[in-house]
This record gives C-alpha cells, structure tokens and sequence, in this order.
C-alpha cells in the first residue's frame, strides 16, 4: 500500500484501522460499527476536511482532502466521509458555514436538476443520491433566473425514496418540494452543475483507485494461500498474468485519479485541460472497476463470491461508486464532444498540456 | 505485501514548454521543406540522414548526456518532451532513435572512455545509426537462450552466429549484441552472456532483410562469421550481460513511442468525424483520449522516476504492457468507429490509407521490445509472485 506522507491520511488511516477494519465490519451484520467510526472521523475533523476554519471546518487543503478519500477508498468505507467532505465544499464555494454531521449533495447525476423558484424555494428530483437517508443536511445545486445557487437545505425537508445501490449502500431518490432553504447564496461565477460533477468524479476515481489497490494486495496475498492442483496458485502463469494484468489495471487507476486530482487542487479554473483531467479519471477508473473487480473475483474463486469473504466491500462498491456523478458513458460522450469541437489538429496539443 | 505501485502526478516543468513549442516550430519547418508528409506513417527511413543531422544540431540528441560527449545534459523529461512531438508529427526517427534511447545510455555506462570520445559525439550530431543485436533463430524473447557465440582468440574474439529480427541492421553503423562467451551454469541459465559493440560494416557480417507484413523492410537476419572483435569493445562485465540488459530496458519500456505508435488514426478520425459528432462517435472519441491520457501520465511518471535515478523496472512494464496493447486495438476500434463517418469524395482517403497501415502494424506492438507475456512475468515478479 501507498505509504502515507501527510498527517490528515495518517489520522485518517489510523482511524480506519481501528474501526473501519474491512473483516470486523463484514462479520458485523447489525452495523454496529458506524457510530463509532463517524464519531472518530467528525472528531478529528475529517468529514469537514475541505471547509475552511471561519466556516467551521478543518481547513486542509484540497490535496490532503483528495489523499484521505484514496485512503478511504482502500478501506472501502462506507460511511458518507466523501459526500460530506463534497457538501462542505460545496456550500464553502458560495461561503456558507457547515453544519455538524453527515450530509450529502444533491444533485448527484449531471440530468437531474433542481430549480430556484422565484419565492426562494427549491424544487426537483435527484435519483442516485448516495446516503440521502444518513444525512441530516443538503448541499444543493440550483438553478434559478439569476443563474447558479449554492443552498444549506434541511434533509428533513426533503422527500426521500430509500434505494441501495450494487455495493449495498444507500443510493437514494430526493424530491424537494417547494422546499424553503436554510441558507442560500449565488454561487461564484464560473460555478456550474459541470464543476460539482467533475469534483464528485474525481473524489469517486480516488475511491475507485484505492478500492482497486486493496483487491490488487488481498488478492496476491490469497494466491500465495490457495493451493490448487498440488500447488499455489499463484504458481501458475496463468493466475500470474491475471495479476499482472490486475496491477495494471489498479496503477492505471491510481495515476489517473491521483493526475487529476492534482489537477484540480491546482487549478485556477475549470478549464479544458482541467476537465479532460477529471473526466478522464471517472472514465479510466470505472473501466479499471470493471476489469480489475473481475480479475479480483476470478482469483477469488468461489469464496471471493461470498458475502462472508470481504472482496465485494470493494469490487462491488467500485462498481457502484462508477454511476455517481455521472457515469464512464456520460463523461465519455461528452469529452468526445469537447475533443471533436475543438478540432483534430488540437487534440495533441491538449493531451500534452501538462 | 504487495509492492507499492505509485504513479506519481509529475508535471512537465516550464522548460519542457519552451522546448516543445522550438520542437513544433523546427517540424513545422521541415514538413514545410516537404522532409516528411505527416500524414504517411508508411515511409521507410533509410532516407532520411539529413533529417537526423539537423535534429542533432538543435542539441535534441543525446539530450541528457554529458556534455563532454556532445551531450547537453538536459533533463529526461526535455527528451520525453522532444520524442512525443516527433512520434505525433510521424517525424521519420528510426535512423538515430535506438541510438539516442538506448545504445548511448549504454555505452556511456559500459565503454571505454576511448570508445564513448569517438562514438558518442557522432550519436549527438546525428551522423550515425545503431541496432540491437538480441534476438537469435529459436531464441526470440528467450534471451538467455542465445547461442552466437564469441571466441575468445588473440586480442578479441571471434563472432560465429546469427541475429534476427534486427531492426535497423540494413543501414546501421554499429550493432549493440549479446553474445555467448560461455555456457550457462547449473545455478544461473543467465551466466554466459557478454554485450559488445560491434561495427557493422566490417568482414564477417553479412545482413539480410526480411520482409513485413506491412510491406516495409525494416528487420534483418545478420550472419557472423569469424567476425573479429577487438578487446576494447566488451561492453561491462563478460558473462555478465544480463544484469545490463534488464536495467536497459526501462528506458525501452516506458517512452511515449510505446503507445503513441499507432495514434495518428485517432487524430485523422476526430478529423473525419468533425466538430458535432454523434453520440456513438463521440463517446468513442472521449474513451479513447480518456485511456491515452492515462497513459500518458503514467509514462510521464515514469520519466519522471528515471529523471530521479530509480530504476523502475516493473512501473515501466506496466506502461508498456497497457500501452501497446492500447496502441494495437486503437486501429480496430478507430475502424469501427469511423464505419459510420459520412463519406465525401475526400474525407476518408487519408484515414483509410492509415488504417489500412496502422492495422498491419498492429500485430508486431506486443513483440517487440519485450512481449506482452514477458512483460506480465516481470510485473508478476515485482509482485512477488514468482
């Protein structure tokens, strides 16, 4: 595993290796372990990480904030760490302080949207929500007459549709209703529904890219276990190249994700290199879901097909976490457009911008 | 414990900017001065010496070297920078890119001083070109199962064997080779084998080309036959080759050439589908540049941990394992996306005459310079697996 060189992914890694233990929380049927867990995380002011101090969060940078979410992703956690350090950005773009505990954005799909009504209420449909239903607060994205609107809305509020996605975690419907916001402010210009998705792209490639690290290490070390045939089956050439082909996969991931989060933390804008980043980083890592998660359960054999083994928290939850913020399809058509609308002769010119 | 893979987001530094734009003005130049169409990837490059002169006098060659040797001792990210402009302008390079990558890192490591005064100032001006002499009849990846064998007689040894599947032998100047110098021990298949350099137009090599499959005459067998080759030019340590020659091939594994090989059909198809697309095709489009620009950040990285002294062995198998593969489908699924571009009495002549040459290419991609199997044992190794 990537060794931790920054005191947030230490904190955070600690945390995870103490109450987020992929085995003790799989054996777990009751969830028992998620209070513990958030309390830990809310603590050391993690969930918070990317709000800044006079907005009542922790104030670490982007990049320390995109670190923690490649270590969440190795641990496959499954509390809302992500879509609460996403709604604190979120509401920070537009200086809106955060509240204490779990929230989410909405929307979560580049279709969905929610308008601003002329009397200040907001209205819409946002499916795909992931943990909807644990989160006392929105983050929403609005548009309105005046343009984009960054709001604080009670989740209360909200009508929610309970839905699970394919890892098993809440993927939920939120309808608002005429619903009166807590806060609302304009967004900052340049701000749009494009720029959240591609943030919450990038946070889910980190994840997918850490999910993909572990299947990668748990799934070398149960070939040198397993024996088949009279020997390990990580003896067998086959099996090998499976596994190199898996790291492939896994590194393809990571230095996509990791590229585009550095992009990102030093953008000055959502620019065309920025977005082929970050659009890139969701199509490559949920390809590399797809491929690797496959390879990992073929290594697996039949146990990796078991709810007892702990391989689905991540091969399922990477699968999963490909339709958040648009899906691999979703960006790749629309990159495609960006590549093609600038012209053929600008193609080079944009891939080696960097 | 598994490995730590790390693909680290190194970024170009401002000096590779400057330098790209001079390299994009220089080829500019020249494709205006009609030196190479850059929309032919089918050339043969035996005709282009002056081409490699005049990159040599931009300083763009041996780049990273002392200058003592000519070099200009730049960074490997400049020279990353200079060989991706020319791999995407289809800059006809083959007469002085084995050189420029890999024969003077080697010498540089493994020569005489004598040697690396005389040779590597000509490599940095362009002047001459160089092959590699690894694989054998029978051998192929196997490099351990080489036979030729070097004599060793008065002064030097003596050269009796046959080398094939060399690339560039036909006009090369010199020839970096394995060779046997003794059998393999019980413990170590490896022992045995010594690198030297040898020069081609010499008695005693005899070079036959053989023909593609994409009609182009590029490899060779080369024939020794009681070839002399004088002390002075072992390369390293006798019988010891083999360590040498897996550091080498980091260098060989990782650089944009390594997926970049095919990539001017993507380009001409983003030019056929034109500025609106439909959905089918840009969805193709974005899939594509989506997976070349991962590539492309982990081959930098790459460049960037060379750049740092690492030998990142199984991190540079990884970019050529994924990279050639990607580099070889990348013809198909261009065919099939542009079977529905609308046809004009012009718009598809040129990408269907790179098609029909990116598609025989294709199959040669995961064999040379390591093949896709030997390449998953290496990473299989770093993962400790065997």
């Amino acid at each position: 595993m990537a060794e931790s060189d920054n005191i947030v992914v230490e904190t955070a890694e600690k945390i995870f290796a103490d109450l987020a233990d992929p085995q003790t929380i799989n054996n777990d049927k009751k969830g028992a372990w998620k209070t513990p867990l958030w309390q830990a995380l809310s603590d050391a002011g993690l969930p918070l990480s990317w709000v800044p101090d006079d907005l009542g969060g922790s104030g670490a940078s982007l990049a320390d904030g995109f670190a923690l979410l490649n270590a969440a992703g190795r641990f496959a956690v499954a509390v809302p760490l992500a879509e609460t350090m996403l709604a604190g950005w979120l509401l920070a773009q537009a200086k809106i302080a955060s509240p204490d505990g779990e929230m989410t954005v909405v929307p979560a799909s580049p279709k969905d949207r929610i308008t601003l009504d002329a009397d200040g209420s907001l209205s819409g449909r946002a499916r795909g929500v992931p943990f909807a239903k644990a989160a006392k607060h929105f983050a929403v994205l609005a548009h309105g007459a005046g343009g984009v609107s960054i709001a604080l809305v009670d989740a209360a509020k909200a009508r929610i549709e309970a839905g699970l996605n394919v890892g098993y975690d809440h993927s939920d419907t939120v309808t608002l209703d005429k619903v009166q916001p807590i806060t609302i402010k304009p967004a900052p210009k340049g701000f749009d529904q494009t720029t959240l998705m591609l943030m919450g792209g990038v946070a889910r490639s980190l994840q997918i890219a850490g999910a993909l690290e572990s299947m990668l290490d748990i799934s070398v070390r149960y070939s040198n276990e397993r024996v088949a045939f009279e020997k390990k089956i990580s003896k067998f050439q086959a099996v090998q190249h499976n596994l190199a082909r898996l790291a492939g996969e896994s590194a393809a991931a990571l230095a996509a994700a990791t590229s585009a989060a550095d992009a990102v933390a030093n953008a000055r804008a959502f620019d065309d290199e920025v977005y082929l980043e970050a659009a890139s980083a969701k199509i490559r890592c949920a390809e590399a879901a797809e491929k690797g998660g496959g390879i990992a359960h073929q290594v697996h054999g039949a146990i990796g097909f078991t709810m007892e083994h702990i391989l689905h928290r991540y091969s399922l939850r990477a699968l999963a976490w490909r339709d958040d913020f648009g899906s691999e399809s979703h960006w790749a058509v629309e990159l495609g457009k960006l590549v093609a609308g600038r012209g053929a002769d600008e193609l080079w010119p944009l891939v080696a911008s960097r | 414990m598994t490995a730590a893979l790390r693909f680290d987001p190194i970024r170009l530094p401002p000096e590779c900017e400057q330098l790209r734009k001079e390299v994009r003005a220089f080829l500019a130049e020249e494709i205006a001065a009609g030196t190479f169409d850059p929309h032919k990837p089918n050339r043969e490059d035996t005709d282009a010496p002056e081409f490699s002169r005049r990159v040599g006098a931009k300083g763009w060659l041996g780049m990273t070297w002392p200058k003592k040797y000519g070099g200009q001792e730049r960074s490997f990210l400049e020279r990353y920078v200079v060989t991706e402009e020319m791999r995407v302008a289809n800059a006809p390079t083959r007469r002085f890119f084995v050189a420029d990558r890999q024969s003077g890192p080697v010498l540089l490591k493994y020569a005489p001083e004598h040697i690396k005064m005389e040779i590597l100032p000509r490599i940095c001006r362009g002047e001459i070109c160089f092959a590699i002499g690894m694989s054998e009849p029978n051998s192929g990846s196997d490099l351990f199962a080489a036979k030729t064998r070097a004599t060793k007689t008065d002064g030097g040894y003596l050269i009796n064997g046959t080398k094939i599947w060399t690339s560039s032998a036909h006009i090369a100047d010199y020839m970096i080779a394995i060779f046997r110098t003794s059998p393999p021990t019980k413990e170590n298949r490896r022992h045995g084998l010594t690198q030297f350099l040898v020069r081609m137009k010499q008695p005693g090599i005899k070079v036959n080309p053989i023909g593609q499959i994409t009609g182009q005459y590029e490899f060779n067998e080369v024939v020794f036959t009681d070839h002399f080759i004088p002390d002075d030019h072992v390369l390293g340590e006798v019988d010891g080759a083999w360590k040498q020659a897996t550091s080498e091939l980091a260098y060989e594994r990782s650089g944009p050439e390594r997926f970049l090989e095919t990539y001017y059909v993507l380009t001409e198809l983003v030019r056929a589908v034109g500025n609106n697309p439909d959905t089918r095709s840009a969805e193709g489009i974005g899939r594509l540049v989506a997976q070349l620009h991962t590539m492309r950040r982990m081959s930098v990285s790459v460049a960037g941990m060379l750049q740092a002294g690492k030998e990142p062995v199984v991190e540079a198998s990884i970019v050529k394992d994924i990279g050639t593969v990607w580099e070889q489908q990348l013809p198909h699924r261009v065919r099939d996306l542009a079977a529905f571009v609308e046809e004009t009495a012009t718009n598809r002549e040129t990408l269907e005459r790179q098609l029909d040459f990116a598609i025989k290419t294709a199959p040669k991609l995961t064999i040379q310079g390591g093949t896709t199997e030997v390449l998953r044992g290496i990473i299989a190794r770093g993962l400790g697996l065997r």
